[in-house]
């Protein structure tokens, strides 16, 4: 019988590998764009999970506030991507080593 | 094994070979497709846990909007990739030390976890059984009645992001020709031509 505990551990292994996606892709923006992406959705797993009826505690708001972070994080991707074309049109580059212009 | 626990052993390793995969692909193109796949995935856990409504928003609004922006930001620039991967093995070891501490961190937490005996009054709006009532309903009758400010607010990060996004991106070239509507509109005839009144048998 797959409980909360099942669902705690995969959104725990998810948030784990994006973690280990910023290590691994220090210098390439997109995809630590995209490994924050995937931990917010670990943080969502958990969130469906707990308001769950079958196997969390069964309170909704757990859905609604995953709603919000699917928001929050819409408009960061759009925010942040935004960032990077401006950043790119300037530098000719992606590498978060170089963006050191407001270093002073 | 029902065919629920079978299902969501299905979702769960999927998500997390193309989470895996999304991390250590070379090709960002791959990593897009990957993640797109580890956000399918996650939606089939969520229907699984009865929350069919984010499952549905999570594949309208990540898979059908957000990877796509992520996809043509990828495609349009012309960046060398495997530059910037190199020198990732020298954080390898680094990196892999942070994610057992922290799944190790995680464990101690869920293991030890227990609900509290007066949780269950506690619940602020308790989820009904999805033979009373949908889910989607029942997230609309909790949405636009208690969080209604938070889901206003929502809108309004929407709306400051699309701003922002608008006014970084959008830039004003010189050397193209624009139209311009006010200067076509006063524009009168007289401007661009005359009239000559010719003279038969005579040129001009």
């Amino acid at each position: 019988m797959v409980g909360l505990e099942h669902y705690l551990t995969v959104a725990a292994a998810l948030f784990v590998i994006g973690i280990f996606g910023l290590f691994l892709n220090r210098k390439n923006i997109i995809i630590i764009l995209m490994s924050i992406e995937m931990i917010l959705l670990s943080v969502n797993i958990n969130l469906v999970a707990f308001s769950s009826s079958t196997v969390g505690l069964g309170d909704l708001t757990g859905q609604i506030f995953t709603m919000l972070v699917l928001t929050v994080a819409a408009a960061e991707a759009a925010i942040g991507l935004a960032i990077l074309v401006s950043f790119f049109r300037n530098r000719g580059t992606i590498d978060v080593e170089d963006v050191n212009v407001m270093k002073g | 094994m029902t065919v629920a626990d079978f299902a969501f052993y299905c979702f769960a390793i999927l998500m997390l070979v193309a989470g895996a995969f999304t991390v250590v692909s070379k090709n960002p193109v791959h990593s897009v497709l990957w993640l797109i796949l580890t956000f399918l995935s996650a939606a089939g856990l969520f229907v699984l846990l009865g929350a069919e409504f984010v499952a549905m928003l999570l594949i309208i609004v990540y898979v059908g909007a957000v990877m796509v922006l992520f996809l043509f930001v990828v495609m349009m620039l012309d960046v060398d990739f495997a530059a910037l991967r190199a020198g990732a093995t020298k954080y390898l070891p680094f990196g892999l030390l942070i994610g057992v501490v922290l799944i190790l961190q995680l464990f101690l937490a869920f293991g030890d976890w227990v609900q509290a005996p007066g949780a269950e009054a506690l619940r602020r709006t308790v989820t009904p059984e999805a033979t009373e009532i949908h889910n989607t309903q029942a997230i609309g009758m909790v949405m636009y009645d208690q969080y209604l400010m938070l889901f206003q607010l929502a809108g309004l990060v929407l709306l400051v992001s699309m701003i922002g996004a608008i006014t970084l991106t959008l830039r004003h070239r010189s050397d193209v020709k624009r139209q311009n509507v006010l200067h076509q509109m006063y524009r009168k005839p007289e401007d661009s031509f005359e009239m000559k009144d010719v003279k038969p048998g005579q040129g001009l």
